[in-house]
């Protein structure tokens, strides 16, 4: 993020605060900043459960949707034939609205942690698999005929070739793949759960608790931008090479 | 920098693809490209003949098929009629017993310059150790010395192109196969990598096939000069260059036998293109 965004995130709190304390608008309708401080430190322990539940459901999402997205991608390259079946059911599964076909999988798989889980795979596994194709196709053609003269067996072009070369194109993917994971996993929460922030903001619209709703929306906004932050410094620890190279090219993305 | 022609290290035992220098003869070879639009003859009738040890230099303008010649002799294409033998060999697919080196060094973003070199050694299984000392062999041949750990980005585009060459020749190919190597390097690194060329050739006694758009270089390096006329690539003439094997860069240039050369080639190169 520039400078400016930075500079900018004080000004908003700012505002916040200054709308809530000359009660421009109804308390009931936007809390102040104080209230909800108050809800975040007071409900501390309530609210670091549900956030537990979120986290865990997103994680488990992310990490099946990284695991067969990359695997699916490996697949299409490899096989024409496979890419031309595959395509159009993922390009279908992207498209159909997850939010619309989500309480179709609570009277599918119930009330417990399979559908939310189940809804943050289909919305992470779009960006795994597309970025992952093009790392794969990405790699450089004189490589390959390079490999070919050495006798390289396929597997290894791939190991040590072709799944090294993708990795850059796979880490842009998992940093979109991460923060949609925490969507999903909301997603499945609102639909149908006694547990988790997507609970937790229902409950506290229901009241007409603002402060409560206002913490939830904080937190979990706080859940995608710790664990974006996390992707991006696995990939500064895994891929060094592309970090130094990146920093120069000045497409920082944080 | 005089070194005599001889094998320095002990031949690498059971690798595939090592061995002494191999010839490659080209018969009546003629490849064309078939797409939607119209059919492509890249090249037609070529003929050549390139002894063990020998250092071939092929000339010619932009889509003469020069690259598609080399790449016949790699295997990486087949042609569409005639024979590519290697080493007495039928060409039939990718062969192992090459060493490649392209225009771009085509190196490994994430290795080590070194590691980049012994990437030939872990495809091929070579004996760790024997690997690592024919890595630091040609490491010291081509002044990379100091250089080992240093990332692709962190070099050079002669030194990038020098570890593409210690890769290309850690497995003691019998033939090195060279795709304008130089062409995007300073005419000052070029000259210096010609100088190494010279000796490593010299040292190695491979077979060398090199194409270049540079004349001087082609003269200055090779035994024999093949000029090729543009598509469908033709060889016009092969012109002998009759230079002593070991040469000194500024002393070859002022040679009566090399300005004679250079002046031949560019006639020829000149006339194809008038007569285009």
């Amino acid at each position: 993020m520039s400078q400016s965004a930075l500079s900018k995130r004080p000004a908003a709190l700012v505002v916040w605060w200054v709308i809530a304390a000359a009660e421009l608008i109804e308390a009931y309708l936007v809390p102040s900043p104080g209230a909800t401080l108050d809800v975040l430190t007071s409900k501390a322990g309530y609210l670091w459960q549900h956030t537990w539940v979120t986290t865990y459901e997103t994680l488990l999402g992310f990490a099946i949707a990284v695991v067969v997205g990359v695997l699916a991608a490996v697949v299409m390259v490899y096989s024409s034939t496979v890419e031309r079946t595959l395509y159009p059911i993922l390009l279908f599964a992207q498209v159909v609205p997850k939010i619309a076909i989500a309480p179709l999988f609570v009277v599918w798989l119930g009330f417990g942690i399979a559908p939310k889980i189940l809804i943050a795979v289909l919305i992470a596994f779009f960006p795994v698999v597309i970025s992952m194709v093009t790392g794969l196709k990405a790699v450089d053609p004189e490589m390959l005929q390079l490999s070919a003269t050495m006798g390289a067996k396929p597997w290894q072009t791939f190991v040590k070739i072709r799944f090294p070369a993708s990795l850059p194109h796979l880490f842009s993917g998992l940093k979109v793949a991460v923060t949609l994971a925490v969507t999903g996993a909301v997603v499945g929460e609102f639909v149908g759960a006694n547990e988790g922030l997507g609970y937790v903001i229902l409950q506290a619209n229901g009241n007409l608790d603002t402060p409560m709703l206002f913490a939830g929306l904080l937190v979990m906004s706080l859940i995608g931008v710790v664990l974006f932050v996390v992707v991006e410094i696995a990939e500064k620890l895994l891929l060094p090479w592309h970090a130094s190279r990146r920093d120069t090219s000045a497409t920082t993305t944080f | 920098m005089t070194m005599p022609k001889q094998q320095t290290t002990p031949r690498v035992p059971a690798v595939a693809g090592a061995g002494p220098a191999a010839g490659v003869r080209l018969t009546d070879v003629a490849v064309r490209f078939r797409s939607k639009k119209r059919d492509v003859t890249a090249l037609s009738d070529v003929s050549l003949d390139v002894a063990p040890g020998e250092f071939v230099a092929i000339v010619g303008p932009s889509g003469c098929g020069k690259s598609t010649l080399l790449k016949l002799v790699a295997g990486l294409l087949t042609a569409s009629s005639g024979d590519v033998l290697l080493g007495g060999e039928r060409v039939t697919g990718p062969r192992h017993d090459i060493g490649y080196v392209f225009q771009r060094a085509a190196l490994l973003e994430w290795r080590s310059a070194l590691r980049n070199i012994l990437l030939q050694a872990e495809i091929r299984r070579m004996e760790p150790a024997v690997a690592r000392a024919r890595a630091d062999e040609l490491i010291r041949m081509t002044g990379l010395g100091g250089f080992e750990d240093a990332y692709p980005h962190e070099l050079s585009g002669g030194m990038q192109q020098r570890v593409a060459l210690c890769r290309a020749l850690l497995h003691e190919p019998p033939v090195l196969l060279m795709d304008e190597p130089f062409g995007a390097l300073d005419a000052l690194t070029r000259e210096q990598m010609n100088t190494e060329l010279n000796r490593i050739w010299r040292t190695t006694g491979t077979t060398v096939l090199l194409v270049t758009h540079s004349i001087s270089e082609a003269v200055y390096l090779a035994d024999r000069v093949v000029v090729m006329s543009p598509r469908p690539g033709t060889v016009t003439e092969i012109i002998e260059v009759g230079l002593p094997a070991e040469r000194d860069y500024s002393e070859t240039l002022g040679r009566p036998e090399f300005r004679a050369a250079a002046a031949h080639i560019r006639d020829l190169l000149g006339a194809v293109s008038a007569h285009d």
